[in-house]
Parts: structure tokens; C-alpha cells; sequence
């Protein structure tokens, strides 16, 4: 028999699939007999691309958020799309497997059909499948908050993800969360521990303005040299506390990107330039208009679900590649002398139930968490309704945090951060102290009640509102609207600062600007005093027994918005 | 922070631009009217204790609207990471020659109690019109330059808006 290379290579892939996919799981859960992991051979360079894993080693449940609204340029662009939007964008309102992975529509019901999403030893199956297929043309790329996000993470200062990291064969890191741990230990960690290059072109020292880390790193793979450049979250002093980083200054840093992208090709020859990003979705939109010779940018930060198609801004391709291990994303390209010849993509869910563990990394996760077990499964409550953290406004598990810091700090209000990261619990499920830990692993956690006058409140949250909504991408952090507990308003993402919040209530009363109010919070900016956010919630959990969200305090929003694509359900903002 | 070892070369390539005569009122550590007395030679008192950016324009360049220039390039963070010490660079673009060279730059922050926070003197034994410095800032606002020529010739950058925040809640 005389076998081309294609057909030996798809041969491999079926052989390899057999022992890949769970025992009838593709049939049971897919009503389908093809291997939807199956990818045929195409290119000179395969990229694999994760991020914002938040520290999730286990397979977790993932609701899609129904509220993220997009303003100016981006109005109505992905990844401001929710619910049908996205699948009809994308044209995959089927398979229900699609709606499942890229939309919020019937999430309890289909997370019953195809379980947790994610999980290091089900990705691991993925990329040693990938790479036994590729072979030496594979670069794997994490694009950032790896070390944060979980019990184990913060007890072990991110060494467990550091481990997992370097079992998994990661290339090429890029930070944001990790500089949360404090300089030194980043440091520590990257010097001594990480077998990745950790890159940043846009970290500089406060003192002389100079590069902290390596701005990029060259690849040689199939003959060709490619670029990767690193680009750390650029608002990390700001959206987490600065004295954690006292040394360094962060920011975009277009124009000394621009140097570096020009600096690949003219002087290191780079055939293609990848810019492994964690600036979020409509950041990452605005460089690459701004940056020319950039061929791919591998985003994160916003946990998007940026594909399966990626987004074209001249010539460069972007992609945002979710959260909590949820998706794999894979390029093939065929990279020429100095150009990129063709390319494919390829969006992967992670369905847990239908991808068998790597053993090894199975055993590494059994080894670091085996310290811990008995404290990650304490149980503390059950919840009658599902909880979730990812949307614009309140999600229910910060709304149960907020009912849980009012009723322990006795305050008549309380702010939660809008945290991107948090996995759900379905109806039923039982809320263990590593669940708590999963809302809550911050390294200033701490627990503060703040006397606001009604000016104070509404200042706050116009200036978080202010970083989220700005038209003007460039100047939004990511990040969510704050979580309130009993603050109610009417809200317009579209007005400009100091406007967009009005009609203030707190406990249903009007909120008056001079009379002052007892507000409990947590993750203050400023090194503070205070129980840790953990103890307060899971004590309060434990009292309850049995808890269920029956109302959000979502804001009125204005009718505008009744069109907007990046809202699934406009009912549930009275539009 | 002080324990680092010093290469010169960084040490040069941070500071100022050799040559440069730097009059400063911005910088946090000294009020305009204790950094310089009035009877300081040359010290632009009255520009620099102005209160209003058109005041300090006018009082500084003579003028209050300068065409924006491709030549003059202002880097300033988009959100400010401590609105004390806001880091901003300038270059202009100037042969630098003995007939033809940047002069003076200024720069101005719109609405800060005093809107011109310096002011820096070239020549062209400078080399280059670059400078790093850092600024105060109370709130949000536009930071802008305008460079001016030895012949006179003035020519601005586009305006900056630095964002000045309470932060939080990111990712």
C-alpha cells in the first residue's frame, strides 16, 4: 500500500481517537459518530492557544454571561454579542452542543447533556493528541491569569499552576493576576520555577523605564522564525493594588510595540509576527488598527468567546479564547518566506465527559490538591438555584456575596468587584468551602465597612461604570460593573461619566447625596485591615443551610439599549 | 529600590536630555513659587503662576491656539497609574542644527491649579529635543506640548487625556 503523508497522518488521527475519546461518549452525548476533536493536516506551524484558566485544574461548570454590552466602535460587534446573537452570528445555532459552548440559552438543561467544561488533564489530552499529530511544528501559548483564581493557587502562591504549566509544555506566558502575588514572587517563580518564557513588552521598571522582562521570544519551527510578543494586562497597577508591583509601570505601549513588531521582522527576520495578548477583546481591536505587521493576536483578559471565526482588522487575525479552560484554540498556518500563505482555525470546547484524562496530569492535580482535600470539601450550604458570577450587572453568586456582607457587617449596602472569573454551581448542588474559595482566592481579600455619603456611592460607581463602558477602548479595564447589594438604579451605558447612573435607591428609598451609609465591601485597592472575604461568606453560607436567588439588583437600563446585541434577555432590565 | 547596580548608559538614557535646561513647576516637590524666586533670572514667573490654560499659553508662547504637528510626539499613559507621578515623554522632531533646532517645549496640563508644568530650553549642542518627566496630576484631564522653534515657529501635539481613577474591579 503507498500511503501519502495526509493519508498516514489522518490514519494516526483515527488510530490515536480511539483511545482518546471516552467510551461512547461522542454517540451519548453527540448523537454523531464523528470525533469533533478530529483535525486534518494542513501548514507548516500549529499554534495552540489557552488563557485565563484562573487556576481551574478540574473541569468546572460555565454559564456564557447574557449581558456584555458593547458601546461606540464595537456597538453590536463580537464579542458584544449574547445568547442568540452569538449563535447567529457565528452561524451555529446547531448543534445544541454550540449553544452550549457559546451562548447562555438553556444553560442548566445542557449542562446536564454535556457536562463541565475544561480541566488541565483534559486539555492535556488535547495538546499531547495535537502534538503527536503536528509534531515539532506545535507551539503552545497561555495567554495569561494562570496562577490565580482557586484555593490551591493562592495557598500554594500559583507553584501548583506553575507545575501544571510545565507539564503541559507551555511555550511562551504572559501575566496579569500572577503580578498579584507580588513581585518577588513572580520573579521567583519565573526565574527559578517556570519553564516558559515569560514575556511583556510593555512592563517597564519605574526607575529607568526599562524592560523588566523579555519583550519577545523567536521560534524556530518547519525552518521558519516566529515572533511571539508578550503584552501583559496594561491596567494592572490599577485594577489591582499597585504596591503589590511598586517597581514596575504597566500601560499599552503602542508605539514601543509597534518598534517591537518591526524589530522581529527587519532585524530578527521574523516570517511571522503573534502577539500573545492579554488586553482584552476591544483592546487588542484598537492596537491592531494602530500596529501594522502583527499577523495573529492571541487574546485574553475579557474571557470572550472570540472565534470560531476570528476577527479581521486589516490583516491581522484576532481571536479571545474564553475562560476556565473552557476552549482550545488551534491555528494552522502556512508560513512562507516573510509572509503568512494561508491559515486555518479551529475553536475546540473542552467537554469534559467526552475527552479521557491525561494520566500524568491526572496524577500531578491528585498530588497538589491532596494536602488540601479535606478543607477544599468541607461543605457549607446547598443552592436551590444556579449561581453564577460572569454577566455586566449583578450575577446570583455576587448577589448572594453582597446579601452575605450586608447581613455579617450589619450595613444597609454592600460593593463586590466585577470580577470576571468564578465558575457556577447548578440547582442542587452542594456549595463546598473550595466553591467559596473559586468567587473569592484574591491576595486582598480583606473585608472592610466604609461610611459613603450617597455622593461617594454614586461616585464609586461611576468611575467603575466609566472603565467598563468607555466608548474609547484604550481606556476600559475589562472587568465587570461593580456588584451592589441593595443599591438600585437606572443606568446608560451610552452617557459619559458622572451621567450614566441615575434615580439611586438604597433599600428602595431615594439615596440622598449628603446622608451617609454604612457599606460593606472587600478587595480594597489600598492595603486595609480585615477578616478575609472567605471567612465572612462562608460562615454566613453555613448559617443559611439552603440558599436560592430569587432577585438580582440589576439596573433599569435606558430603552436604547432594547436593541442592543449584547443583551440576551432585555427583560430582565425592564426594556 | 537603590541596591540596583547603575549602568551609565541607563542612567543617561532615563534622565533628561544632555544638555537640556529644564525649568520644572509640575513635579510634585516644590511649589512654582518656592522653586524658583521672582528674582531668579529668566524664571517665567508669571506664566507659570497662571490659572487658566489660556492664561499660561498666552503668558508662555503669546498665543492660544498652536496647529497640531505631526513632529511634536507626547506619550502619556491612557489611565494614570498613580496621579502623582504621571510618567510622559516628548520628542520633537528637529534636525537640531545650528540654524535650525527646537528651542523651547512646553508642557501644560488643562485644568492643574497652575496649567503650565514646565518648561525646558534647548540648544542644539542638545542633540535631540527628548525628555522624560513626571507629572501631577489631580484628575482626568489633557496633557499637551508645544514646541517652539529658533525662529519662532510653534507647533503642538495632539492633546492626551490621562484618566485618573479609583481602579479596582479589573479582570
Amino acid at each position: 500500500m503507498n500511503l501519502s503523508r495526509r493519508d498516514f497522518m489522518q490514519l494516526m488521527g483515527i488510530a490515536g481517537a480511539g483511545s482518546f475519546l471516552t467510551r461512547g461518549a461522542v454517540q451519548s452525548a453527540w448523537g454523531a459518530d464523528a470525533d469533533p476533536y478530529e483535525i486534518p493536516d494542513y501548514g507548516n506551524v500549529t499554534l495552540l492557544h489557552m488563557t485565563d484558566s484562573h487556576a481551574q485544574l478540574l473541569p468546572v461548570w460555565w454559564r456564557e454571561p447574557d449581558t456584555n454590552i458593547g458601546v461606540g466602535p464595537v456597538l453590536n460587534q463580537v464579542p458584544h454579542l449574547c445568547g442568540q446573537w452569538m449563535l447567529d452570528y457565528y452561524g451555529v445555532a446547531t448543534p445544541p452542543s454550540s449553544k452550549y459552548a457559546y451562548s447562555c440559552l438553556d444553560f442548566d438543561t445542557l449542562a446536564h447533556k454535556y457536562g463541565k467544561i475544561g480541566g488541565y488533564a483534559h486539555i492535556a489530552s488535547l495538546v499531547k493528541r495535537y502534538r503527536q499529530q503536528r509534531g515539532d511544528k506545535v507551539l503552545l501559548l497561555d495567554g495569561g491569569d494562570t496562577w490565580q483564581g482557586s484555593a490551591t493557587s493562592l495557598w500554594t502562591k500559583g507553584a501548583d499552576m506553575v507545575g501544571a504549566q510545565n507539564l503541559l509544555g507551555i511555550d511562551d506566558f504572559v501575566g496579569h493576576w500572577e503580578f498579584t502575588y507580588g513581585q518577588d514572587q513572580v520573579q521567583h517563580l519565573v526565574k527559578t520555577q517556570l519553564k516558559a518564557n515569560f514575556l511583556a513588552q510593555n512592563v517597564f521598571s519605574n526607575t529607568w523605564q526599562e524592560l523588566v522582562f523579555k519583550p519577545y521570544h523567536i521560534h524556530e519551527v518547519s525552518g521558519r522564525k516566529i515572533a511571539v510578543i508578550g503584552q501583559a494586562f496594561p491596567f494592572t497597577p490599577i485594577a489591582n493594588p499597585g504596591y503589590m508591583i511598586p517597581d514596575w509601570g504597566f500601560g499599552i505601549h503602542t508605539e514601543h510595540m509597534q518598534k517591537m513588531v518591526t524589530e522581529c521582522r527587519e532585524q530578527q527576520h521574523a516570517d511571522l509576527v503573534v502577539v500573545l495578548s492579554h488586553n482584552g477583546a476591544d483592546v487588542d481591536k484598537k492596537m491592531a488598527a494602530m500596529v501594522k505587521g502583527i499577523d495573529i493576536i492571541l487574546g485574553g483578559h475579557t474571557h470572550d468567546i472570540m472565534g470560531p471565526k476570528p476577527f479581521m482588522v486589516g490583516k491581522t487575525l484576532i481571536i479571545n479564547t474564553s475562560t476556565n479552560g473552557k476552549i482550545l484554540a488551534r491555528f494552522d498556518l502556512d508560513v512562507g518566506k516573510g509572509k503568512l500563505n494561508g491559515w486555518r482555525f479551529h475553536y475546540l470546547p473542552v467537554f469534559s465527559n467526552l475527552i479521557k484524562e491525561d494520566a500524568e496530569m491526572a496524577d500531578y492535580i491528585h498530588k497538589v490538591r491532596s494536602p488540601y482535600q479535606e478543607k477544599l470539601a468541607q461543605p457549607l450550604a446547598t443552592t436551590e438555584s444556579l449561581l453564577y458570577r460572569r454577566d455586566n450587572f449583578n450575577g446570583s453568586f455576587d448577589q448572594l456575596l453582597c446579601d452575605a456582607l450586608r447581613d455579617e457587617m450589619d450595613c444597609e449596602a454592600s460593593f463586590s468587584p466585577g470580577f470576571r472569573w468564578g465558575y457556577c454551581k447548578l440547582p442542587g448542588e452542594t456549595i463546598t468551602m473550595e466553591d467559596v474559595m473559586g468567587q473569592t482566592a484574591i491576595t486582598y481579600p480583606q473585608v472592610t465597612v466604609n461610611t459613603y455619603t450617597g455622593e461617594q456611592i454614586k461616585n464609586i460607581m461611576e468611575q467603575v461604570a466609566d472603565n467598563i463602558f468607555n466608548p474609547n477602548p484604550y481606556y476600559q479595564q475589562g472587568g465587570d460593573m461593580i456588584r451592589v447589594g441593595n443599591i438600585q438604579y437606572d443606568f446608560n451605558p451610552d452617557e459619559k461619566i458622572y451621567h450614566r447612573c441615575s434615580n439611586m435607591r438604597i433599600g428602595g428609598k431615594p439615596m440622598s447625596a449628603s446622608k451617609k451609609y454604612k457599606v460593606a465591601g472587600w478587595a480594597a485597592m489600598q492595603p486595609v485591615e480585615g477578616k478575609p472575604v472567605w471567612e465572612v461568606f462562608s460562615k454566613w453560607l453555613q448559617s443559611k443551610k439552603h440558599v436560592r436567588v430569587d432577585k438580582l439588583d440589576l439596573p433599569v437600563l435606558n430603552k436604547d439599549m432594547q436593541s442592543n446585541k449584547g443583551i440576551a434577555f432585555p427583560k430582565m432590565y425592564q426594556l | 529600590m537603590m541596591n540596583k547596580p547603575i549602568a551609565r548608559r541607563q542612567f543617561l538614557g532615563a534622565s533628561l536630555a544632555t544638555g537640556a535646561v529644564a525649568t520644572a513647576a509640575g513635579l510634585g516637590l516644590l511649589k512654582p513659587q518656592m522653586a524658583f524666586a521672582d528674582n531668579v533670572a529668566g524664571w517665567p514667573a508669571k506664566a507659570f503662576d497662571a490659572k487658566l490654560l489660556k492664561d499660561a499659553m498666552s503668558d508662555s508662547i503669546g498665543k492660544t491656539d498652536v496647529p497640531v504637528s505631526s513632529k511634536v510626539k507626547l506619550t502619556a499613559p491612557t489611565i494614570a497609574e498613580n496621579g502623582g507621578a504621571v510618567p510622559v515623554t516628548i520628542e520633537v522632531d528637529s534636525p537640531m542644527t545650528a540654524d535650525d533646532y527646537i528651542a523651547t517645549v512646553y508642557l501644560f496640563v488643562d485644568h492643574n491649579p497652575t496649567p503650565l508644568a514646565s518648561q525646558f530650553t534647548f540648544t542644539p549642542a542638545s542633540g535631540q529635543a527628548y525628555i522624560q518627566q513626571r507629572i501631577k496630576m489631580a484628575k482626568t484631564d489633557n496633557v499637551r506640548v508645544v514646541a517652539k522653534t529658533n525662529k519662532g515657529v510653534l507647533m503642538a501635539s495632539a492633546p492626551r487625556e490621562v484618566k485618573v481613577t479609583i481602579g479596582g474591579c479589573g479582570g
